[in-house]
C-alpha cells in the first residue's frame, strides 16, 4: 500500500490539481500535500497524491556513494 | 537511475555487507518493517543474497491491508449487503480479504448498492459529487503513507458540505507496533530497515526512541535494490562503530523532519487512539479516528457501526504470526496448500505486500 513512484509534473492548476507524467504515462494528482510544487519538478506520488518532493542534489550524492563503494571493493 | 538496480553496484554493496558481517559474526537479523520492501527484497532476489553475506532479513508488520481486523472488513461489508443505494469503495486489495462472512467480492450488496475499486481518496470523493442520490462510504485503510490523503479527502467533504460521503477509517502508525514488537522480546533483532514512504510524511524523529531506548541500529531506506541494500550496510555500519542511529539512506526523498504539511492536516482532521492489530492486539496510542469537528463525515458515527476488533481472527491462518516476524510464510502449513493467491485464506496471502502472498510470487521453493 505504500507503493508510491517517481513521477514528473506536466501541469497544475490553482486548486493544486494536475497531472504527472510516470513512465510515459499521464496520471492525475493533486498537489496540496507539497509546499512547493510547480510543473518539470520530481515528486513521489502515491494513491493519486503528491507526497513529496524528490531532491536532485540528494540523489546525485547517494549515487556517487554508491560508485564509489562498487569501485572500492573492486581493488 | 538504473544505477540503482546495477550489478556491479550492487555486487560492490554486498560484498562490503559481507565484510561487515564476518566482523560482527552472526546472529544478524534484520526487520524490514515495510511491505513494499518486502517486495523489492525478493522480487529482486535479494533475500538469499542478504543470507548468504549473513543477514537475514525478515519482514514486519508493515501491510495495512494485513494488519487490519475483520471487525473493519467485517463492517464494510455489513453495509454493502445491508444498507440499499450504497456505493462502497475502496482499495482493490481490500475487497479480497476473506473473513467469516466471506470478502467484498464475494457479498451480494443490498438493492442499489455496489462496490467500487478505487485508486485513490480522490476517486471516491469524485464519485459521492457525482452520484448525490447514493450514499458513497470509503473504506479508507492506511498507513502515514496514506493518510494524509484520506484526511484531506475528509476535509475537502467538509468544506464542500458533501452530504452523501463518509469514511470508513482503519488508519495505523508506523512507531507504535516497533516498540510492541520490541517489548514483547520474541524476536531478537540487531536492526531495522525504516518505511522509505511512511518517513517521508513522518521524519526521522518519531523512531528515536529504537536507538535511545532499546539500543538498535535503524535506517530509512529506499525501493530499488541498491536502497536497501545500502541501508543493510548503513546498519551494520552503526553496530560496528556502536553507535545506534536513525539513519536517513533515502535522502533524495526523506527530510528530517518530514512533510510539515501532511503532518498539519492529519493533526487537523484525525485523532490518535488506542487501536487493535491484527496478531499484535492492542497497542496504545497506535491508531488514528476522525475528529470530533470532522464526525458527520465518519462513518462509524454516520451509520452506527460497532466494531469489536478484539474478537476477530479466521481460525487456521497464521497471518497474526508472520505480522509479528515470529513466523515465516512457509513455516504456516497453509501456505501454497490450502492457502494460495486465487484463493486466499487470510490477507497475507491477498495484498500485494503481504508476505505471503509476496513469498508465493517470487520465493517459493
Amino acid at each position: 500500500m505504500c507503493l508510491a513512484v517517481p513521477a514528473k509534473i506536466v501541469s497544475l492548476d490553482e486548486n493544486r490539481e494536475g497531472e504527472v507524467d510516470y513512465l510515459g504515462t499521464r496520471l492525475k494528482a493533486n498537489f496540496t500535500l507539497l509546499e512547493e510544487a510547480k510543473p518539470g519538478d520530481w515528486v513521489i506520488v502515491h494513491a493519486g497524491y503528491a507526497i513529496s518532493s524528490m531532491d536532485e542534489k540528494e540523489a546525485r550524492e547517494t549515487l556517487s556513494l554508491l560508485r564509489e563503494l562498487a569501485a572500492a571493493q573492486d581493488k | 537511475m538504473k544505477e540503482f538496480r546495477d550489478r556491479k553496484i550492487l555486487a560492490g554493496l554486498l560484498r562490503s555487507i559481507r565484510r561487515r558481517a564476518e566482523q560482527l559474526g552472526p546472529p544478524l537479523r534484520m526487520m524490514e518493517v515495510c511491505g513494499t520492501h518486502t517486495m523489492t527484497i525478493h522480487r529482486f532476489g535479494l533475500q538469499p543474497l542478504l543470507e548468504q553475506a549473513g543477514v537475514i532479513m525478515t519482514s514486519g508488520p508493515g501491510c495495512p491491508v494485513c494488519i487490519t481486523p475483520d471487525a473493519y472488513h467485517e463492517a464494510a461489508i455489513g453495509l454493502l449487503t445491508g444498507r440499499p443505494n450504497t456505493i462502497l469503495a475502496t482499495f482493490g486489495d481490500m475487497t479480497r480479504v476473506p473473513t467469516r462472512q466471506g470478502s467484498l467480492q464475494t457479498a451480494i450488496p443490498a438493492p442499489g448498492s455496489r462496490l467500487k475499486i478505487v485508486y485513490s481518496p480522490r476517486e471516491a470523493l469524485e464519485t459521492a459529487r457525482q452520484d448525490p442520490g447514493r450514499e458513497v462510504v470509503f473504506f479508507g485503510v492506511g498507513f502515514e503513507t496514506t493518510i494524509p490523503s484520506i484526511a484531506l479527502s475528509i476535509k475537502q467533504a467538509a468544506g464542500e458540505s458533501l452530504a452523501n460521503f463518509s469514511v470508513l477509517s482503519a488508519l495505523w502508525l508506523i512507531p507504535p507496533p516497533l516498540r510492541a514488537i520490541l517489548e514483547s522480546g520474541e524476536l531478537r533483532l540487531q536492526g531495522f530497515l525504516y518505511p522509505g514512504h511512511v518517513s517521508a510524511i513522518i521524519g526521522l524523529r518519531p523512531y528515536a526512541f529504537v536507538a535511545e531506548e532499546f539500543g538498535l541500529a535503524g535506517a530509512v531506506a529506499g525501493f530499488e535494490p541498491a536502497d536497501i541494500l545500502l541501508a543493510v550496510s548503513s546498519v551494520l555500519d552503526q553496530i560496528l562503530r556502536k553507535k545506534p542511529a536513525v539513519a536517513n539512506e533515502y535522502g533524495r526523498v526523506v527530510r528530517e523532519e518530514g512533510n510539515s504539511r501532511a503532518q498539519a492536516i492529519m493533526e487537523e482532521v484525525l485523532e490518535v487512539k488506542d487501536a487493535y492489530w491484527r496478531g499484535l492486539g492492542l497497542i496504545p496510542r497506535s491508531g488514528l479516528k476522525i475528529g470530533k469537528a470532522f464526525q458527520a463525515w465518519d462513518a462509524e458515527e454516520r451509520h452506527g457501526l460497532k466494531l469489536k476488533p478484539e474478537s476477530s481472527e479466521l481460525p487456521g491462518c497464521r497471518c497474526g504470526e508472520v505480522l509479528r516476524g515470529v513466523l515465516p510464510p512457509p513455516g504456516c502449513g497453509l501456505f501454497g496448500r490450502k492457502c494460495r493467491p486465487e484463493s486466499p485464506l487470510g490477507p497475507c496471502m491477498v495484498s500485494l505486500e503481504g508476505a505471503c502472498l509476496v513469498y508465493y510470487k517470487y520465493s517459493r521453493k
